[in-house]
C-alpha cells in the first residue's frame, strides 16, 4: 500500500491549566488515506478540535509523530509550518473567518498573498475557485453583501485556492440553517468525489452523515472508527 | 510575500477605519508641522543675523573716543575727542594685518535737491569706509584722493536717500546741498537693508572727511582740529581679531602717549564678535524650538503606538487566519510595521505641507523672517518614518507572536 496521507502515531496533547496538566488527547494512531472524506465526531472536551488542530499544523504535539503525505511534520518549526499550512492544507471554519469590507475575490486569494504567486496568479487561481464554488457572479461583493451559505462557499473557495492536499473544516455547518448546511455539504461531497481529502469535525449526525468514515473521540481517544455510508447531499436537495 | 501586497493590504487596513487613521495621524501632521515651523523661524533668525554680519562687513572692529579724567572727574565714554584723523591713518600704515582703517566724523543734516528735501546722517570719511563695509558702488563713482585733500564738494548717497531726493531718475551729477553747501553727487551706494538695531542702513550720505570738517559740518568739538568720532577698522582674513586688537591698543597708545598703568582713553569694539555670538545665540534658539516641537512628534508617535496596540487587539482573529493560511511571524510583522510607517509617511507629508504653510503665514502674519530648509524637511520626514518604526515595532512584534489557534479562537 502506497504511503497514506496523514498517519499519526501515539499523538498525544497536554494542556497547562495553572499547575494542573490538563490532557487533551492521549496516544491517537490513526491513517488517513489519501482522497477519504472523514467526519471526526465527539462530545466538548472530547479532544477532536485538539486533533484537528493537530492536524492542521496550528499546533505542536506534546508527544507522538504525525507525517503529512510522507513527511514527519511534527518535527518542524513555526516558519516550516506556516509554509505546510499555505502550500498544502485548506481550513474552513465555522464563523467563516473572511475579512472584513474585503471583496470576495481578495478573500480568496488572500492565503496566495504568502506564497510565490504573482498578483495575476492570485487574481486568477481566485476567480477560478470562486466560480468552482458557483459564485462567479459575487466576486466583488463584500462578506457583509453575502448570505451565510454563501460566506461559507467563499471560505471553501479560499481553502481550495492553493490546491491542497488536505482540506480541514471544523464545525463547517454550524453557523448555518440546514438546508444550507446540507447544501455545503453537498458542495463538499463533490469537491471529494474531485480528489480532494476532506478531515471534517461535527458534532452533528446529520452532517457527519455525509462522509464515508466516522471517527469518534471521547476524553483524547478514538473510541469508534468506521466506515459509513455516505447520504448524497446533492440527492437530498432535489427531493 | 511581496512588498507591494504588503503595502496594499496595509493600505487596506487603514482605509477601513478611516476615522481613526486620520486622528492617529494628527498626531504626527502637528509634530512635523511644529518642527518645520520652528526650524523654518529659527533659520530665518539666524539668517537675518547672517546677513547683517554680511551687512556690516566681517572682520570689524571700531575704534572710538573714550572718557578722559579732568582734575579727577571722569567724564563718561565719548565724552571727549581723544582719537584723530591720523590716528586711522597710522592704524592702516603701520599694522600689517589691518586691510583698511576709515577714520570718520558722523553728523546729520538736512539734503536738498530741488525742491525735495530728506534729513539723513552725514559722514565725512575717507576711500577706505567702502572697503572696510565691503560696500560697492552701484552708479557713478568712488571718492579719489584729490577729493581727500582739496576737500571737493562731492558726496555719495545710500539708497534710501537717492530715491528720497531723485525717486527713479539718476542722482549722479546732481547737486544736493547739505546745510547750505552744494554737493555733486558722484555716486550711489549698493543697498546694505537694515541693521541689526533696525536702523536703515542706506539712510546716509558720504563726503570726503576734509569737506566735512571744513564746510558741513562745522566746527564743533568733535570736528576740531583732527579729531573723529569713529575709526573703523576692517582686519585681513585670516589674522586673529585679538592680536590685531592688541596690535592696536598698543599702537594707540603709544600715539597717545600713555603711561603704563594708565588707562587706555579710546575704546576698542570688536563688533564682529558681538554678532557672532549672537549668531550662535539664534543657532541654540533654533535647537531649542526644534527640540521643543519633536516632543509633539514624539507623542504623536505614542499615539501610533496606542492605536497599533488597539488594532492588533482588535484584528486578532484576523491574524489567526492570516497565519492558518500560511502567513509566517515575519509576514505579521511586517504588515502591521508597515501600517504604523504609512500612517506617520503620510502624516509626516501632510505635516510637511501644513509646516510650509505655517512657516509662510508665520512670516505673513508675525512680519517675522522665515526660511524653509530642505534639511528640515528631509528631517522632519525622517523622523516620522523612524517614529513609525520604533513606535510600530512592538505592536507588530505583540501580532506577530500570537499563536494561530489562540488568535483563531480569540472573540
Amino acid at each position: 500500500m502506497a504511503e497514506p496521507l496523514i498517519r499519526v502515531e501515539q499523538l498525544s496533547k497536554d494542556y497547562r491549566m495553572g499547575s494542573t496538566v490538563v490532557p487533551a488527547l492521549q496516544g491517537v494512531d490513526l491513517v488517513i488515506a489519501a482522497g477519504e472524506f472523514v467526519a471526526v465526531m465527539g462530545p466538548s472536551g472530547s479532544g477532536k478540535s485538539t486533533f484537528m488542530n493537530l492536524l492542521g499544523c496550528l499546533d505542536h504535539p506534546s508527544a507522538g509523530r504525525y507525517w503529512l503525505g510522507g513527511e514527519e511534520v511534527s518535527q518542524l518549526d513555526g516558519d516550516a509550518l506556516a509554509q505546510v499550512r499555505n502550500r498544502r492544507l485548506g481550513f474552513v471554519f465555522q464563523h467563516f473567518n473572511l475579512l472584513a469590507r474585503t471583496s470576495a475575490l481578495d478573500n480568496v486569494g488572500l492565503p496566495l498573498l504568502y506564497s510565490h504567486a504573482t498578483n495575476e496568479e492570485r487574481l486568477r487561481l481566485a476567480a477560478q475557485r470562486l466560480a468552482q464554488v458557483g459564485l462567479a457572479d459575487r466576486m466583488d461583493h463584500h462578506p457583509a453583501q453575502l448570505s451565510g451559505g454563501q460566506q461559507q462557499r467563499v471560505a471553501i473557495a479560499r481553502a481550495l485556492v492553493n490546491n491542497p492536499q488536505l482540506v480541514l473544516a471544523d464545525e463547517p455547518t454550524g453557523a448555518l440553517d440546514s438546508r444550507t448546511s446540507v447544501e455545503i455539504m453537498a458542495l463538499m461531497q463533490q469537491l471529494n468525489r474531485e480528489g480532494i481529502t476532506i478531515v471534517l469535525v461535527t458534532h452533528e449526525h446529520d452532517v457527519a452523515s455525509f462522509a464515508g468514515r466516522i471517527i469518534n473521540f471521547r476524553d483524547g481517544r478514538v473510541i469508534q472508527d468506521h466506515a459509513n455510508e455516505a447520504a448524497d447531499a446533492a440527492a437530498m436537495l432535489k427531493s | 510575500m511581496n512588498f507591494a501586497a504588503t503595502l496594499r493590504i496595509a493600505l487596506l487596513a487603514l482605509r477601513v477605519n478611516k476615522m481613526r487613521s486620520a486622528l492617529t495621524m494628527l498626531g504626527i501632521i502637528i509634530g512635523v508641522a511644529a518642527v518645520i515651523v520652528m526650524i523654518a523661524v529659527g533659520n530665518g533668525a539666524q539668517a537675518r543675523v547672517e546677513e547683517q554680519i554680511r551687512s556690516l562687513g566681517s572682520n570689524i572692529i571700531m575704534v572710538l573716543n573714550g572718557s578722559t579724567t579732568s582734575s579727577g572727574a571722569r567724564g563718561g565714554s565719548g565724552s571727549q575727542p581723544t582719537i584723530s584723523e591720523d590716528d586711522g591713518y597710522a592704524l592702516n600704515r603701520e599694522i600689517a594685518e589691518i586691510q583698511a582703517a576709515a577714520p570718520s566724523l558722523r553728523g546729520s543734516g538736512q539734503v536738498v535737491a530741488g525742491n525735495a528735501n530728506w534729513s539723513t546722517t552725514l559722514y565725512g570719511t575717507t576711500p577706505e569706509y567702502l572697503a572696510v563695509r565691503e560696500w560697492a558702488v552701484v552708479e557713478g563713482r568712488g571718492f579719489e584722493q584729490a577729493e581727500m585733500n582739496g576737500a571737493a564738494k562731492v558726496a555719495l548717497i545710500g539708497q534710501t536717500v537717492a530715491t528720497s531726493l531723485f525717486g527713479d531718475s539718476s542722482p549722479v551729477d546732481q547737486v544736493v546741498r547739505v546745510n547750505k553747501v552744494p554737493l555733486t553727487v558722484i555716486g550711489v551706494l549698493d543697498r546694505k537693508g537694515q541693521n541689526m538695531m533696525g536702523q536703515d542702513q542706506d539712510d546716509i550720505l558720504l563726503m570726503p572727511i576734509s569737506t566735512a570738517r571744513k564746510r558741513v559740518l562745522g566746527a564743533n568739538r568733535f570736528s576740531a582740529g583732527r579729531s573723529v568720532g569713529s575709526i573703523m577698522v576692517k582686519v585681513r582674513d585670516g589674522v586673529n581679531m585679538d592680536e590685531a586688537e592688541q596690535q592696536m591698543r598698543a599702537l594707540l597708545r603709544q600715539r597717545h602717549r600713555l603711561q603704563p598703568g594708565q588707562d587706555d582713553d579710546f575704546y576698542v569694539r570688536n563688533l564682529s564678535e558681538i554678532l557672532e555670538a549672537q549668531e550662535a545665540s539664534s543657532k541654540v534658539m533654533t535647537l531649542l524650538l526644534a527640540a521643543v516641537a519633536s516632543v509633539s512628534l514624539l507623542v504623536g508617535g505614542i499615539g501610533i503606538m496606542n492605536i497599533m496596540l488597539v488594532s492588533v487587539t482588535e484584528r486578532t482573529r484576523e491574524i489567526g487566519l492570516r497565519m492558518a493560511v500560511g502567513a509566517r511571524g515575519r509576514d505579521i510583522l511586517m504588515q502591521f510595521l508597515v501600517e504604523a510607517v504609512t500612517l506617520s509617511l503620510i502624516g509626516g507629508a501632510i505635516g510637511i505641507l501644513l509646516g510650509a504653510g505655517g512657516a509662510y503665514a508665520v512670516a505673513e502674519l508675525a512680519g517675522w523672517r522665515t526660511e524653509l530648509s530642505t534639511a528640515s524637511i528631509v528631517l522632519a520626514a525622517g523622523f516620522a518614518g523612524a517614529v513609525g518604526v520604533f513606535f510600530g515595532y512592538y505592536p507588530a512584534r505583540k501580532a506577530s507572536r500570537l499563536l494561530p489557534i489562540e488568535a483563531l479562537r480569540y472573540e
